[in-house]
């Protein structure tokens, strides 16, 4: 009997470890064979643990599987949900970056070929002069929040002079309700590894570090196990799948600093020094790691350079909407009721992503708002929901996708207590470089508790202290804070009118 | 953890220090191991390290007082961090995280009289499908309701 569980963190995290050990047991006490295939995950977080068992080639999905229905799992009698990939929330899904996440075995080398694995890396090593060209074609942009167009920033390292060059992964993911790099790193790592060199060929440099945050231990330690594995393959190393081009990669770990998913707060934690933002310029691209020309990106930007090798920059193109070419891991998040990871092409809009596909919040009541992008990220009321899903669509509309993360948050959220939790986000996270986010986050902590204590005059200050935040400041940090602050305020200016303790 | 720790004595501290040196910005993979010896950063341990690295004291110390994650102090035989994140908040994380520290007589960052729990705030675990989320031990949990957080506090022996 074949039976496929997740290992992912959100499959551990409710308990898959032990139904591993449950059905191990179980079988052995049945004198059964028992192929037990530990996976990534699916995606789909509100079926964790999930156990997929293979009836006639066709994998069936069952979940949440309990210690307790081990039992009926084996017996073929425990009720399921049919075929996996007809599920509506996996059926409905473009999956081109996360094809593998969830169907193989993150550390078989030989799965992953066999799914289309390293022909992208291959097709790079035939023609290392196009590899700029094919990703500025396949109209990528960072997945890390920013948006830069990824082609642009491997052409300026590519051009650039110097006995060597960095590619640094920045594996950071800090910003609330976002997990996709965690999940394709512990789901399919030989793709960020693959990407890292297709980048290192075409952009001429030699070495890569991945920047993990401490907070995912086992991400981490996937991670290192697939680099080992890549590197006794021949992927990685001196000649890489036997080219003349050299390239290897090393895991770094980070200490709890959110900042230091800035990239040049990161360049800095990379070199051993307290993670404080650069000025720029100079640009990474020409002056980043140890003052070398360097590409820093995200884990998905990376994750996605193989397919777009694979399958050609024009299919990729070819989805999407606007400027916003492609697919997007949306992380489906908070008090959700259908929550995680579900890859579409750009365009979907927001109501449709909250109710459609994430059947609206966990506990039932109605839906409120929705931080989008992290906690840098506006908070739409349902009357935005309207908005489609892309770069410059969420700008219009006065927000950002960030890493697409989105928070669902039910009736009963409190939006002045968001608001004033996200400046003492940004109070405990500045890295204190610049004035505007290190005294003016305080100083907006202190405001909007003023505001709640029934001060309403307060919140011309408060907007006055956003704007120069925004305006002032280093870094997105201090200079988007205003996001959450302003958008809340905005969309809900009944909660920050002062009158909240006398009505109470 | 913190209770069988090894005394932290200059030539452990060194060996530590020089299993690291080789590499490309050596001081955070050599904190990192320091701490994961020893529960913490040992007063002795910056000046040691500046000495090697033959970079400055100051330096030293300011790296390890900008990240959240070095301790100066030891820490509980057991660590648990809570999320405090948005994710989590929407689905009572809030609540929860004051629940377990009025329980436990304690604040963020602080440690239970019998030694047993050191509880300490996280910025999201990547578990923002499954909030609330904690991590126990380097352990994930999710789905967290009160009832579960006792029975996992009560096997810490808090
Ligand atoms: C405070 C702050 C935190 C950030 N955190 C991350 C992060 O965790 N991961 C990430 O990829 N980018 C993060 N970024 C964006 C990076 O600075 C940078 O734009 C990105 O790594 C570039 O990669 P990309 O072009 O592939 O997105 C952050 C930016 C700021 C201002
Ligand atoms: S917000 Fe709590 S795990 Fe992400």
């Amino acid at each position: 009997m074949k039976v496929f569980l997740s290992i992912d963190a959100a499959a551990k995290a409710v308990g898959s470890e032990d139904v591993a050990e449950a059905l191990t047991a179980e079988a052995a006490r049945r004198g059964l064979e028992l192929d037990l295939i530990r996976v990534g995950s699916r995606g789909m977080v509100w079926l964790e643990p999930l156990a997929e068992v293979e009836i006639d080639g066709v994998r069936h999905a069952f979940g949440p599987v309990r210690v307790e229905d081990v039992p009926a799992l084996l017996d073929g009698t425990l009720a399921g949900h049919g075929p996996t990939e007809e599920i509506p929330f996996f059926a409905g899904q473009t999956r081109l970056t996360f094809a593998r996440c969830g169907v193989i075995d993150p550390l078989d080398l030989t799965a992953f070929e066999a799914l289309g694995g390293l022909t992208g890396l291959r097709a790079a090593i035939a023609a290392p002069g196009d590899v700029v060209e094919t990703v500025k074609a396949s109209g990528l942009r960072g997945r890390g929040g920013a948006g830069f167009p990824t082609g642009i920033k491997w052409q300026t390292v590519a051009g650039a002079k110097a006995d060597r060059k960095y590619i640094v992964c920045n594996a950071d993911e800090g910003d609330s309700g976002t997990f996709a790099d965690r999940m394709i790193i512990e789901g399919d790592p030989f793709s960020l590894i693959e990407g890292m060199a297709i980048a290192g060929i075409g952009v001429g440099a030699t070495k890569g570090y991945v920047y993990m945050r401490s907070e995912y231990p086992d991400a981490t330690a996937t991670l290192e196990r697939a680099v080992a594995i890549a590197r006794a393959a021949g992927v990685l190393g001196d000649g890489v799948l036997g080219s003349g081009h050299a390239f290897d990669i090393e895991v770094r770990v980070g200490a709890g600093a959110y900042v230091c998913g800035e990239e040049t707060s990161l360049l800095n934690s990379l070199e051993g020094k307290r993670g404080e933002v650069r000025p720029k310029p100079p640009l990474p691209a020409l002056e980043g790691l140890f003052g070398k020309p360097t590409v820093v990106n995200n884990v998905i930007s990376l994750a996605t350079v193989p397919v777009i090798f694979e399958k050609g920059a024009e299919h990729y193109a070819d989805f999407g909407l606007g400027r916003s070419r492609g697919t997007i891991p949306l992380q489906i998040a908070g008090n959700v009721k259908y929550g995680g990871l579900y890859e579409i092409a750009f365009g979907l809009p927001l109501g449709e992503i909250v109710n459609g596909i994430g059947g609206g919040t966990r506990s039932g009541r109605p839906v409120k708002a929705v931080q989008v992008g992290g906690p840098l990220g506006a908070y739409f009321p349902v009357s935005g929901f309207d908005t489609p899903f892309g770069y410059e669509e969420f700008d219009g509309a006065g927000g950002l996708i960030g890493h697409a993360g989105l928070v669902v948050f039910d009736d009963s959220a409190d939006m002045l207590e968001l608001a004033r939790f996200a400046m003492e986000f940004c109070a405990v996270e500045s890295c204190g470089k610049c004035t505007p986010c290190r005294i003016g986050s305080v100083r907006g902590v202190e405001t909007l508790e003023r505001i709640a204590a029934g001060d309403a005059g307060a919140t011309a200050l408060l907007t006055d202290l956003c704007e120069t935040m925004e305006l002032g400041s280093l870094c997105a940090l201090g200079g988007f804070t205003p996001y959450p602050v302003m958008s809340a305020i905005r969309h809900f200016p009944d909660e920050f009118t002062g009158q909240r303790e006398a009505a109470e | 953890m913190a209770d069988t720790a090894p005394e932290p004595n200059a030539e452990t501290l060194a060996d530590l220090i020089e299993a690291q040196r080789h590499l490309e910005g050596p001081l955070l993979p050599i904190l990192h191991t320091i701490h994961e010896a020893y529960g913490h950063i040992p007063d002795t341990a910056p000046a040691l390290i500046a000495d090697r690295l033959n970079i400055g004291r100051a330096e030293v110390h300011g790296v390890i007082s900008f990240y959240h994650d070095f301790r100066r102090l030891p820490a509980g035989r057991h660590v648990v961090k809570i999320c405090r994140s948005e994710a989590c908040q929407s689905v009572g994380g809030a609540a929860l995280s004051e629940a377990v520290l009025a329980k436990l007589g304690i604040g963020w960052g602080e440690t239970t009289a019998n030694g047993a729990v050191t509880v300490e705030p996280v910025y999201c675990l990547g578990l923002c499908a499954s909030g609330p989320a904690a991590m126990v031990d380097g352990k994930v949990i999710g789905m967290l309701d009160t009832d579960r957080f006792d029975r996992v506090l009560a096997e810490l022996g808090a």
